[in-house]
């Protein structure tokens, strides 16, 4: 059996009276992209707030690469690999594409204490992001700042300071949101080549999407996982179709 | 880039005249036009160490004053027993500048560091509050310790000396001044351009962002502060010479304030904004302040045009918006 790169045991996390995490377990294998749905208020945003290490559970733990990180910083579970993307666009504004992706690079290199040395004139690390900026098709906007960029090329350049990172796993809060059909179907294609480097926890709105994607999938609701299988175990599930997918059927 | 040859061309303008205008009072025999310089150069330093954790890290520090002050306690504690004959830190004459400038710097960039530990857990309002609130707690305890003059400060009556010089001649002091000025505003550019900066001002525009590629910003930003405040520090060391007096007034947080405001003034983030903001509250001061008691409401009038007109201040109004590449 293989080992689950990432894993959250019995996860709970509540604001009040408000159950926003309800004992959640979930896995992610290695090559695989585990998709997590569920309609708005179901705890998403919690649930990838405390993976990530912005939220802090109530109870249970989360494991990655068989290390317990349930108490480690954003940074320290960076470092370790975890490569996040953000649902609404968080990159450093003013910053372009470029060296969006060259603060990851940097970050992932660990020299970040370093005082002489520019760093726009460091040819490798400026090769390298650009390298990485003709994966995800931004290779011609280098130059511009990410705050002048399109919403769809925001989105791309979020996926690539993830891919800057090398992470061991990926965890893509909606990289799709907001962006149009044509996006989307290229996002699709790239992801599907992705999960051979690192899996994906994947957030994603856009079921199409999900449904081309995802080797298995979970659905949340309420903060509860309420199920878990295969994208055909989760279609014919009844539950999840009144829970979910109910209206859109 | 046109913006970019410009903003060089200010930059000479700036240094060169900071330089010659007192060469030419040196010649023209007018000691008084010198000091005046000398006051640029030194809140130019200052603000040139401000400007590390505001201009470059966002940290809205109110309380930098208080490594103004405690470095030029540090010149006036060496210059008092160095005048009594006494020792200075086990060290007999430590009236060098040589020693008190390290002395200065180390000693602001530790207080910093006690200080910065504690208040860089917040942002916004709370850190602009706390570093005020620290820089108050200094302020009152400089004015109640009676060993180091207390409320009346420490006078200097020989300057420090640097080796090779006569500080008490005002050219002399300068061209120290001017020097160290120029080396700061190096130490500045280098800093901006590696990937210390690099992850600098990436925390000032999205920390969570910083944080999320691995990078801790609670490390950057402390170091950050820590640099800023021992420039900061050794300019004040520089101001205890020139004024030949240590003075509590220069840890209050009206000080503080004309550091932000000179850093406003000139262009926050800007290399040479410093200078530029100095040159004008200190002109304001010599040319209104002749005039006028309230030569304040003057410069209060300039901030005000500045912040709703021209937002990035003179340089920025001069060479245009800074692109970080």
């Amino acid at each position: 059996m293989v080992d689950p790169v990432l894993s959250l045991s019995h996860l709970s996390k509540s604001f009040g009276a408000l159950k926003a995490t309800d004992d959640v377990s979930l896995t992610l294998m290695p090559g695989e992209i585990h998709a997590l749905i569920g309609p708005n208020g179901a705890g998403k945003s919690t649930l990838i707030g405390q993976i990530s290490g912005r939220i802090a559970p109530d109870a249970g733990t989360i494991t990655f690469k068989g290390r317990d990180i349930t108490g480690l910083s954003v940074a320290q579970r960076a470092r370790l690999g975890l490569g996040r993307s953000f649902q609404i666009s968080s990159l450093i504004p003013e910053y372009s594409a470029r060296r969006n992706v060259m603060l990851g690079l940097q970050a992932r290199q660990g020299h970040s204490f370093r005082f002489l040395k520019p760093v726009m004139h460091d040819r490798r690390l400026r090769d390298e992001a650009e390298a990485i900026l003709a994966k995800v098709g931004l290779a011609g906007r280098a130059s511009v700042p990410s705050a002048e960029l399109s919403h769809g090329e925001r989105r791309l350049l979020e996926i690539a300071v993830a891919l800057a990172l090398e992470p061991a796993c990926f965890l893509l809060d909606e990289p799709m949101a907001g962006m149009g059909a044509e996006g989307v179907g290229a996002l699709v294609d790239f992801l599907r080549g992705l999960k051979a480097q690192a899996p994906i926890l994947l957030i994603e709105h856009d079921m199409d999407a999900v449904f081309a994607l995802a080797d298995r999938l979970s659905v949340l609701v309420y903060g509860r996982i309420i199920a878990s299988g295969s994208v055909e175990e989760i279609r014919n599930d009844p539950a999840v179709r009144e829970a979910y997918l109910g209206d859109s059927e | 880039m046109p913006d970019k040859r410009r903003e060089y061309a200010l930059n000479a303008v700036l240094a060169l005249g900071l330089l010659l205008v007192p060469l030419w009072a040196y010649w023209a025999g007018s000691p008084f036009t010198i000091t005046v310089f000398t006051r640029i150069a030194i809140f130019a330093l200052a603000a040139v160490g401000l400007n590390i954790a505001l201009g470059l890290g966002g940290m809205v520090s109110f309380g930098h004053a208080v490594y103004f002050g405690v470095g030029g306690y540090v010149a006036g504690i060496a210059a008092q027993h160095a005048f009594n004959g006494e020792t200075f830190l086990g060290i007999a004459g430590a009236n060098q500048m040589l020693i008190i400038w390290p002395v200065a710097m180390i000693a602001a960039g530790l207080l910093a560091a006690v200080i910065g530990a504690f208040s860089l857990r917040t942002s916004g309002i709370f850190f602009i509050m706390i570093t005020l609130a620290f820089a108050q707690m200094v302020y009152y305890f400089a004015i109640s310790w009676p060993t180091y003059g207390g409320e009346d400060g420490l006078p200097i009556y020989v300057r420090n000396t640097f080796p090779g010089l006569n500080t008490m001649r005002p050219w002399n002091l300068f061209i120290l001044c001017w020097c160290l000025l120029m080396l700061a505003i190096g130490a500045f550019a280098l800093i901006r351009a590696s990937r210390f900066g690099a992850a600098l001002m990436a925390i000032r525009q999205n920390p969570d962002r910083v944080a999320a590629v691995g990078i801790s910003p609670f490390g950057i930003k402390l170091a950050a502060f820590v640099i800023s405040a021992m420039i900061t520090g050794l300019a004040g060391a520089l101001m205890a010479d020139l004024s030949r007096f240590a003075s509590p007034a220069a840890m209050a947080w009206t000080m503080s304030g004309e550091l932000i405001v000179i850093i406003i003034l000139g262009g926050t983030g800007r290399l040479f904004g410093p200078v530029a903001g100095a040159a004008v509250l200190v002109g304001f001061e010599v040319i209104f302040g002749g005039m006028t008691e309230h030569w304040r409401l003057w410069l209060g009038l300039v901030l005000l045009l500045t912040v709703l007109f021209a937002r990035g201040g003179i340089v920025t109004l001069i060479a245009g918006r800074e692109r970080l590449g």
